[in-house]
């Protein structure tokens, strides 16, 4: 059977690939250590040696529009072009070409159809920030195949928090029951507390730094149970109106598992955003 | 009331570089061309099959031809494509200061208190 090795939450920040290759005067004062941070939470990933990733994202408005809208989705496609014309123009994200992992595609989708997740797909899928951003943090080589799981965390009505936690659950248990020898790593990518295009956007920090703070202890000691006790729909409107990203999140604790420590946990408080990084090494196999 | 159809209209001139300039340049007549030719295009089908019912009512209209993104976010557009499209027709006209239009944005919106208008469609 595939062997998970790896189990990765993190924020995904499109402003990472121009801060981190900005050089002179561009470059901001909080560039260097940000660098320092994402190279440290790279490693993390290198060393458990996958052979494939499962990518766990949030399409914004590219190619998923509000006349045909799936609450989840999978990618399978042999290739995935990546980042859109308003990502190159705002965030300065170059394009990118993703090699897709179709047999792992096609298993996830067979055994979670049969699993009771009703799971849309898509042959042909161009990629955005929510799954690229990642990748130039964690894998910037982009030399990995595929898969793109996408989730609705944007357009209501959005399924319920522990809905997401459910499909984590089941992500994993699909992952390893997959016939074959691959090391697979998931990572998955979401939001603290955030806002666009509201009052509380581009502040000095994100805008509930005390969600954040409960957020990171949630995740970084997989208290699912206590995550899923005070989170729901309504709640996520409180610390920032962009903040249902977080369920991608609670989608990842279910895969890393209830009361899964994170072997790697780290933040920094950026502008706009706080920046969080997970990893669990499954089974005990930190390597 | 339409909040679909100001997604749409966000959705469809932030993707297409000379509707963003268009829409920047003269934004009353880009509105009425766009409601004219674009309004019903369902993306996904060929022009043959579009829609035959989708328009503007006055708010909406008057909204989006004054660029008054403040209404906007009063009528419930989604406010992450609210935000994308002005930030690519107006962030240029604040090139001194970093996110300069970004928090004149969040300026402009400091009277709304939460919850926020419904954005469901």
């Amino acid at each position: 059977m595939a062997e998970l090795v790896a189990v990765i939450a993190s924020t995904h920040h499109p402003f990472y690939y121009r801060a981190s290759t900005a050089t002179g005067a561009d470059r901001p004062p909080f560039a260097d250590e940000w660098v320092r941070k994402v190279e440290a939470f790279r490693e993390t990933l290198t060393k458990a040696r996958p052979d494939v990733l499962v990518m766990v994202g949030s399409d914004h408005f590219h190619q998923l529009w509000l006349d045909n809208m799936p609450q989840f989705l999978i990618g399978k496609a042999p290739y995935y072009d990546a980042n859109f014309y308003n990502e190159e123009r705002e965030f300065g994200l170059p394009r990118m070409l993703l090699r897709g992992q179709e047999d792992l595609s096609a298993y996830l989708l067979r055994e979670g159809l049969d699993a009771g997740f009703d799971l849309a797909f898509s042959n042909e899928l161009r990629i955005d920030h929510s799954i690229t951003c990642p990748i130039i943090t964690l894998r910037p080589e982009a030399d990995l195949p595929i898969v793109p799981v996408y989730t609705n965390i944007f357009a209501p009505p959005l399924p319920r928090p522990g809905r997401f936690v459910q499909l984590g659950r089941t992500i994993r248990r699909l992952i390893e029951s997959w016939p074959g020898d691959q090391r697979v790593a998931v990572i998955g990518t979401g939001h603290l507390s955030l806002e666009l295009g509201g009052p509380r956007q581009f502040g000095p920090t994100g805008p509930d730094p005390e969600f954040d703070r409960r957020a990171v202890q949630w995740i970084a000691s997989g208290d699912i149970e206590g995550c899923l006790a005070e989170v729901t729909l309504d709640s996520l409107h409180l610390p920032g109106n962009a903040t249902h990203g977080f369920m991608d999140f609670m989608l990842m604790m279910g895969v890393a598992g209830e009361g899964a420590k994170a072997d790697y946990v780290d933040t920094y408080d950026l502008f706009h955003t706080m920046e969080a990084y997970f990893t669990w090494y499954p089974n005990g196999a930190r390597p | 009331m339409s909040k679909y159809l100001l997604d749409k209209f966000l959705f469809t001139v932030d993707r297409d570089a000379e509707w963003v300039e268009r829409y920047r340049e003269d934004p009353r007549a880009a509105v009425e061309r766009w409601e004219d030719e674009y309004a019903n295009r369902i993306l996904g089908c060929h022009c043959d099959e579009s829609s035959t019912w989708l328009r503007f009512d006055q708010a909406e209209r008057e909204a989006l031809a004054t660029h008054d993104y403040p209404k906007l976010f009063e009528l419930g557009a989604h406010p992450f494509l609210t935000l994308t499209l002005f930030i690519a027709m107006f962030e240029r006209d604040y090139a001194d200061e970093p996110l300069g239009f970004q928090s004149e944005y969040a300026r402009r919106l400091a009277h709304v208190t939460p919850p926020y208008p419904d954005i469901a469609t």
